[in-house]
């Protein structure tokens, strides 16, 4: 643990890390490609695809172990769990365990981290093999020791024996002893047996981040790099007519311009000069511009005026039963950015018709299959491995950046190159996450009880990751250019626009519609939460409205309509450590919210209440106490639980109040901070607190996307209740806040 | 040729003088604290201090720099272990991807440098033109109180 990634990759090293992987997998040939036959019973998470132990696990003869995952560190501590679920029914101390993440040529293909899936996929699957290795181990040392089995026990890296006598695991295993099919079922711990799961456990990537050790793909020097920047198109789609290089060429350090149709790069000596070259470069460049972007203002209804693909995703009884009071309301989400602080970056090296590249994308093989294609390539002779990046929200320029820097690699054979995205470019390339509407109608019944509920949510897609290489910014501008893959909806149950569009609550009479838009005036793709950010705001939101409708109040309006025991556990536990209902009395502009989702209605619960007062003369609002409840399953580390959640919070109130992407009729005018601002200290919370509720032995349910929805809803209702008007277009900005309360 | 005196020690810098401090901190002195977020100054991920107060690096040219105190966040710790400021926020938790939090520590450190015991209100304004994206705030706010108070703790002790 806490090896720090050896970002010391030299030529040489590359080449000598490359050869003595070679000779591993030549001695002890690990079981990365073998796919699991269909049919069989299978074990849990990603075990069931990679079910070979050694994909997973691998303990050597000096007793090192090693762990593989295909999910990668983002930020969200992925890191640190992983190796408490191995360590843990391994029993061995944290410490003892090396991790290696996402990498084409060492871990399972585990696709894309995203979707709060991690712990889920990986975490289980490292759990389950861990205890299955640990099984191994006891039934050798049975034989070694001559004891039953019954009579010995793991710890700390021997199988000990009850009449004292132990031996080491190195000393029990050989080249092939861990190269065994995984069983459908393992024999896991009991959880109060546990050690390391749920207990306090500091991250293992943090005290190197904050002493300045190479961390980050960002900090990667291999000797002889050189740096690159690449001139982006000034609008969509514009075309490189003409650019004279032979002046940049001559500028201080400048190595090549490289050119390929519309793509226009540079690689220099050192970082700075490769932004003055880039300038230059962008100063000599004349394109060909035919964007026509939709007037901002008309945004909502051009989007609902598309063609779209309607499938109702639930219909049960009659949704229009009129109840004693209906209601109707049109909710709406502007286009937002990732905005990670540090540009997105890669490095990459082609050598001897061999492409490495470091990259932070959420998957590194779909990113190596992309390329290949792009590049003409065998995918074998690329090899993607994942370097941390600044902070993932979802589909980011990573993929992107990772593209440049091929093409980049390509033109200078045997010298690494490094590649950053300036903010400017960051800001107006990345895909957004999209923009939203919805309509919703409602009644409550005499009993205060919801009889109908008829919902229709329309979206662009929320994944264009690669995918193809058209999926890739540069494939599009080749002199041979790529189409983006036509755009897909995500499938239920998890949903891509119509991700939460289904309320939890239990309503006799039902319909929702999820309307599908191919067509995307905006490069949109996944940003954190997909669609749920907006229908758990407006699910909530109206939720607060029939609420109102039924005069009763919004938490106990929620457990009218709730059964599942672990959804009103996180309610019960968020209104009473807030203490909901206690002061009824507010002074004018202040007031409360509450809002709770259960993620993809399947992962993870969460529950969020808060003050908050609404500046009268300004239209600003300032957030006070917030108190969320969250029930992720079995939390194997609850800080790191809290961080996440303490994450969601603020990161959502910055969506939720501040956050627009603005553009004009032809480009992306949101460019930097200033164009499009975000939550700054003085803007925060005055306190937030994160209640877990662990759930031992349950399964691992995510957390990184489970609270953002919940707080959107919980500032739109504490808002409602400040003001007495209710606002369904986000940002919630203090000018539409103002003209809402009429001042 | 600029010689520039960072974490202590004297470097001499070839190259143009224009150039922003932080590409020479990261390209010539191989040093990762600093880190590039936006080139405006406009979100304070690359602060290191200058006589002892936060810059942004990205901006300012290393021509004005010679003679001057420059720190980074490899030298607020000494023999490799971290300062009291780097301790608190490891001990808080205080990072999730950690990007933008070199940049926090330096600037908090401006901030002790010029005032021992500041306000959480004093805090929140001085802290404003550092941004952090995965909402590490609350963490980063606990982090400089308990460096604050361990401090005063420290200093509370009586001398043996």
């Amino acid at each position: 643990m806490n090896a720090p990634v050896d970002l010391r990759i030299s030529r040489r090293l590359v080449l000598a890390t490359g050869g003595a992987l070679v000779v591993g997998f030549a001695l002890f040939p690990r079981a990365l490609a073998q796919e699991a036959p269909a049919g069989a019973a299978k074990p849990p998470g990603s075990l069931a695809k990679f079910p070979m132990l050694d994909s997973w696990i691998a303990i050597d003869a000096h007793g090192t172990i090693t762990v593989f995952t295909g999910k990668a560190e983002l930020g969200q501590g992925i890191k640190t769990a992983l190796i408490q679920c191995a360590a843990e029914e391994l029993d061995v101390d944290p410490a003892a365990i090396t991790l290696i993440t996402a990498d084409t040529e060492r871990t399972p293909n585990e696709k894309y981290t995203a979707g709060s899936h991690s712990m889920q996929d990986s975490g289980t699957a490292i759990l389950n093999a861990a205890a299955q290795v640990r099984a191994i181990l006891v039934d050798l040392a049975a034989k070694r020791l001559n004891v039953p089995a019954g009579q010995l026990h793991a710890k700390g890296g021997s199988i000990v024996a009850d009449d004292g006598r132990s031996v080491a695991y190195k000393n029990l295993v050989s080249g092939q002893t861990l190269h065994r099919t995984a069983q459908a079922k393992s024999p896991l711990k009991d959880p109060k047996d546990f050690s390391v799961i749920g207990r306090k456990f500091s991250r293992v990537d943090i005290p190197g981040k904050l002493t300045g050790k190479p961390s980050y793909v960002h900090d990667l020097r291999p000797d002889r790099m050189l740096h690159a920047r690449v001139v982006r198109p000034p609008s969509y789609g514009a075309r490189l007519t003409e650019v004279d290089i032979a002046a940049v060429e001559r500028l201080p350090g400048v190595i090549k311009v490289v050119r390929d149709g519309s793509f226009l790069a540079v690689a220099t000596q050192k970082e700075f000069q490769a932004i003055g070259a880039m300038n230059a470069l962008a100063d000599a460049a004349k394109w060909n511009e035919t964007a026509q972007l939709p007037k901002q203002a008309d945004i909502y209804s051009y989007l609902r005026k598309l063609p779209s693909q309607d499938t109702t995703i639930l219909d049960r009884g009659n949704p229009d039963e009129a109840g004693v009071r209906a209601i109707r309301a049109t909710y709406h989400r502007p286009y937002q950015i990732h905005g990670s602080i540090g540009p997105s970056c890669a490095v990459a090296q082609y050598e001897a018709n061999k492409l490495t590249v470091w990259t932070h994308s959420q998957g590194v093989y779909p990113l190596r299959d992309s390329l290949a294609k792009m590049l003409k390539m065998p995918p074998e002779q690329i090899h993607c491995i994942h370097v941390e990046g600044s902070g993932c929200y979802g589909h980011n320029a990573a993929d992107d950046v990772a593209a440049d820097a091929a093409l980049i690699a390509r033109a200078v054979p045997g010298r690494p190159v490094r590649v950053q995205w300036m903010r400017e470019q960051e800001h107006g390339w990345e895909p957004f996450g999209p923009a939203m509407l919805s309509d919703a109608s409602g009644a409550v019944d005499a009993n205060g009880k919801i009889v109908a509920w008829q919902y229709d949510v329309w979206s662009n897609t929320h994944s264009m990751r690669p995918g193809g290489p058209g999926n890739l910014l540069a494939g599009q501008y080749l002199a041979q250019p790529f189409a983006p893959d036509a755009p897909k909806p995500i499938p239920m149950p998890e949903g891509g626009g119509d991700r939460n569009a289904i309320p939890i609550y239990s309503v006799p009479n039902i319909r929702v519609v999820s309307h599908f838009i191919p067509q995307m005036p905006l490069r949109v793709s996944a940003l954190r939460g997909l669609g749920a950010y907006h229908n758990v705001f407006a699910v909530e939101s109206f939720m607060d409205e029939l609420a109102a409708a039924a005069k009763t109040d919004p938490v106990q309006f929620r457990l009218k309509h709730i059964d599942d025991p672990r959804a009103r556990d996180v309610i019960n536990k968020a209104a009473k450590e807030f203490g909901w209902g206690l002061n009824e009395k507010l002074a004018r502009g202040h007031g409360h919210g509450f809002a709770f989702a259960r993620y993809k209605n399947l992962a993870a619960y969460c529950a969020i209440a808060l003050e908050l007062t609404v500046e009268h003369e300004t239209g600003e609002i300032r957030l006070g106490r917030v108190v969320a409840a969250v029930d992720s399953g079995q939390a194997v580390n609850p800080d790191g639980i809290r961080n996440q959640i303490e994450g969601a919070v603020v990161q959502s109130a910055s969506w939720t109040m501040l956050e627009q992407v603005r553009f004009n009729a032809r480009d992306i005018t949101s460019r930097d901070w200033s164009s499009y601002p975000i939550l700054r200290f003085p803007a925060l919370p005055v306190s937030v607190e994160v209640h877990v509720i662990d759930r031992p032995g349950e399964p691992f349910l995510g957390t990184g996307e489970a609270g953002q929805g919940p707080m959107a809803a919980a500032v739109a209702n504490g808002v409602a209740h400040a003001t007495g008007v209710r606002i369904r277009e986000l940002p919630l900005s203090p000018a539409k806040v103002k003209a809402a309360i009429g001042i | 040729m600029t010689v520039l005196t960072v974490n202590g020690k004297e470097h001499s810098i070839d190259g143009d003088p224009n150039t922003p401090l932080l590409y020479v901190l990261r390209d010539d002195l191989k040093l990762n604290g600093a880190k590039f977020g936006c080139g405006l100054g406009q979100c304070g991920a690359c602060t290191v201090l200058v006589d002892h107060q936060p810059v942004y690096s990205c901006l300012l040219p290393v021509s004005v720099l010679e003679g001057r105190q420059i720190t980074t966040l490899e030298g607020l710790g000494k023999n490799g272990e971290p300062s009291a400021l780097q301790r608190a926020f490891i001990d808080e938790q205080a990072a999730q991807c950690g990007y933008c939090i070199p940049g926090m520590i330096m600037r908090a450190q401006g901030l002790l440098n010029r005032k021992a015991a500041p306000s959480d209100a004093e805090v929140r304004a001085y802290m404003q033109p550092n941004l952090c994206r995965c909402g590490t705030h609350m963490r980063i706010l606990r982090a400089i109180r308990r460096a604050i108070n361990d401090t005063r703790t420290a200093r509370a002790e009586p001398v043996r």
